[in-house]
């Protein structure tokens, strides 16, 4: 037999592992719709009238416009430092070839102005491609509100999701959305929302005992949450519409931690109803029609569906099954249970991605008594079964869910002493945290 | 409890009881005292001539309480009245010449009335103390006795479990086969049993962990001959644990906490 020279070897192997790093990154970038970054440049938006309102309304659009873009994942920013001093207001004011060349060499620019008057703030605002001085424009757009700094937010959140849409594979941005979440700040765990890059935060629940889970149906006007009452655990439902509780059926036992199918017509919840043993159970979305899904001894929780199809439940299950918790999918009736995490240490908290391909989840992979380590966000490939660790720190992170476009996740941390609620890239990167008011925990992404 | 000031004449009975005293000088002082008195008084003098504007007369103030104690929630009734004042004003307050009102203050409470007559002459006042104390404290439920706590003290623990285990260890069964003794000799008790976990781990996790604590004590309580209807169980999932460092804190924080239900 041939002896492999070594070099020859070596080198193979280093084919192999650039191959497998390759491909992890294209099922991280595929999975969460990431292309190849464009390079756009944002000079701030003109002021175009006299009235005092301008500068501080034209600062927060400013100021706003360009943290959505730069969250968003589509683009790389081109720095303002290698910008013209001229900022142009207008297309007429804007030398294309300026913002095309070195050294801003931008492929797009979004540039406008933004004026106050009787009132009202006006902003119009263009996109235009850098490097086609022909037929630049690509998007132009107008707005008009009520001159608050929460308008100003709202237009530029606006304005950054229709060049997301136009620039990131028309998928709709995420700049509108809002996030829900608990905090303890009131002196209770009740359900709080809040924008997604954390302004407007303001409390839902007033139970006065312990709130968890919250969870909005996919037309954004319910956020089903778990509710301690005097004697169990049940499922509550807000109405975002009313700005009050509106009803659902109480069940025997402890009921907690809702999903709903992401065409809203059913919802599932861990329940202790029909023998005590925590275990999964699905109704339609008003509470009627129940069905056990899970009859195995041992803690069954946290359901989520596989929001492209609703075919699909993912949950996890421990005591009497595996002991420490693991990550599980069934198909919706029931069968074809398969485990997902491989055994080791402590998995909870599945967040399924909106194409169906992934699962973010929450894995202390050295869990045990005295054992080191922390719990940090992992995704997984589910059809591979290979997984990316995106959070590297050595607290715990818990409770990862996943952006409407699947570009972002949220989650919490306790990384600065206490849980907050922080934002990434669904890669790992582009971490912020967006809450510092308490404790504020379990956060759950909105629809658009 | 009704006090009465008229202007600033001094009161009748001091000057009386400066009378007993027979020294001289006493009786001269009783003297000078009871011309200022006269004066006070205003005996009429020889009518003069033309008729000067009748001097103006001091407001007078009065004010009552009923009744003068109350318990903590009942309510009393403060009568006032004035004469000859401009304004009246109660606690600060502007009110009618004379009237009543309705008040209920959680604690002893001084109602100070004021009125102020015409310029040049002196305000009057009056106070009313009304007197709250606390109520009596609300007789023991009448289906519990003290007795019931302490039987239930003494027979009734809570159990403890391992780490991320819902199974009873073998100490829990005989604490819970002790409680099955003295809860099955109570049929009249409800019990409540908390499953508890510690702060490590997750929040939804331990929520069923802690439904599965609690729903394993019953279930042997019940096979012991315990009525099930008498048991309610709820998880605390982790939500009552402590901020701990240690497994002794950890341990003490992964229980069943067996309570009796008033």
């Amino acid at each position: 037999m041939l002896k492999t020279p070594k070099p020859v070897f070596a080198l193979l192997l280093l084919l192999v592992f650039a191959f497998m790093s390759a491909s992890a990154q294209d099922w991280v970038h595929t999975g969460t719709n990431r292309g190849a970054p464009i390079k756009l440049a944002v000079p701030d938006f003109k002021a175009a009238s006299g009235d005092p309102q301008t500068a501080p309304l034209n600062t927060v659009f400013n100021q706003t416009l360009w943290n959505d873009l730069d969250n968003s994942g589509v683009f790389e920013m081109v720095s303002k430092s290698f910008y013209p001093l001229q900022m142009p207001g207008t297309p007429g004011e804007l030398k294309v070839e300026t913002w095309g060349n070195a050294p801003v060499d931008a492929a797009m620019v979004a540039f406008g102005n933004l004026g106050v008057a009787n009132g009202k703030v006006n902003v119009q605002g263009w996109l235009f491609d850098a490097k086609n001085a022909g037929a630049p424009q690509i998007l132009g757009k107008q707005y008009q509100e009520n001159a608050t700094p929460d308008y100003a937010r709202l237009i530029a959140h606006k304005f950054a999701d229709e060049i997301i849409f136009r620039l990131g594979g028309g998928i709709p941005g995420i700049a509108e959305t809002k996030l829900y979440f608990i905090s303890s700040r009131s002196g209770h765990k009740e359900v709080w929302s809040m924008d997604y890059d954390g302004q407007g935060q303001h409390q839902l629940s007033h139970l006065n005992s312990f709130a968890l889970s919250p969870r909005v149906s996919p037309d954004n006007s319910r956020v089903a949450f778990s509710g301690m009452t005097a004697d169990s655990w049940q499922i509550m439902m807000y109405s975002v519409e009313l700005g009050r509780m509106v009803s659902f059926p109480r069940f025997r036992g402890d009921n907690f931690s809702p999903a709903w199918s992401s065409d809203g017509t059913k919802f599932s919840f861990s329940s202790s109803m029909r023998d005590g043993d925590a275990d999964i159970y699905m109704t339609d979305a008003s509470g009627g029609g129940l069905k056990r899904m899970t009859a195995t001894k041992g803690p069954d929780v946290s359901p989520v569906f596989n929001p492209k199809t609703n075919g699909q439940i993912a949950w996890v299950s421990g005591g009497g099954r595996t002991r420490l918790p693991q990550i599980y999918i069934m198909d919706a009736d029931g069968s074809n249970v398969q485990q997902i995490t491989n055994q080791e240490g402590y998995a909870v908290s599945p967040s399924w991605s909106p194409n169906g391909m992934l699962l973010a989840f929450a894995w202390f992979r050295k869990y045990g008594p005295g054992a080191p380590g922390a719990q940090d966000i992992y995704i997984m490939d589910i059809a591979s079964r290979q997984f990316v660790q995106l959070t590297h720190d050595s607290r715990r992170n818990d409770f990862p869910s996943w952006s409407p476009d699947g570009r972002h996740i949220v989650f919490q941390s306790n990384r600065t002493g206490t849980d907050q609620i922080w934002t990434m890239l669904a890669d790992g990167t582009h971490q912020q945290q967006i809450t510092r008011d308490g404790k504020n925990s379990q956060p759950n992404w909105g629809f658009k | 409890m009704l006090l009465t000031l008229a202007g600033t004449c001094p009161p009748l009975e001091d000057i009386e009881v400066n009378h007993r005293k027979q020294s001289w000088l006493f009786i001269l002082m009783t003297l000078l005292l009871a011309a200022a008195v006269t004066g006070c008084n205003k005996k009429k003098e020889a009518p003069p001539v033309p008729t000067p504007p009748p001097p103006a007369k001091p407001a007078t103030a009065t004010i009552s309480v009923s009744p003068t104690s109350i318990q903590k929630g009942e309510s009393a009734t403060l009568t006032w009245s004035t004469e000859n004042a401009r304004t009246m004003t109660l606690q600060g307050q502007p009110v009618a010449a004379s009237g009543s009102q309705t008040v209920s203050p959680s604690q002893s409470t001084d109602y100070k009335l004021v009125a102020q007559g015409d310029a040049g002459t002196p305000d009057a006042g009056a106070n009313a103390r009304l007197t709250v104390s606390e109520p009596p404290p609300p007789p023991p439920p009448p289906t519990r006795s003290a007795t019931d706590d302490e039987l239930f003290a003494q027979g009734v623990h809570d159990i403890y479990f391992d780490y991320d285990k819902y199974d009873l260890r073998s100490e829990a069964q005989s604490t819970l086969t002790q409680a099955a003794q003295a809860i099955s000799q109570h049929p009249d008790w409800a019990i409540m049993i908390e499953g508890n976990c510690d702060e490590r781990g997750s929040t939804e996790y331990n929520i069923g962990l802690g439904t599965n604590r609690a729903t394993t004590a019953k279930d042997f309580l019940v096979k012991a001959g315990v009525n099930p209807g008498q048991i309610q169980t709820r998880s605390n999932g982790k939500e009552k644990a402590a901020d701990c460092k240690d497994e002794a804190c950890w341990q003490k924080d992964r229980n069943d906490h067996l309570s009796l239900r008033h």
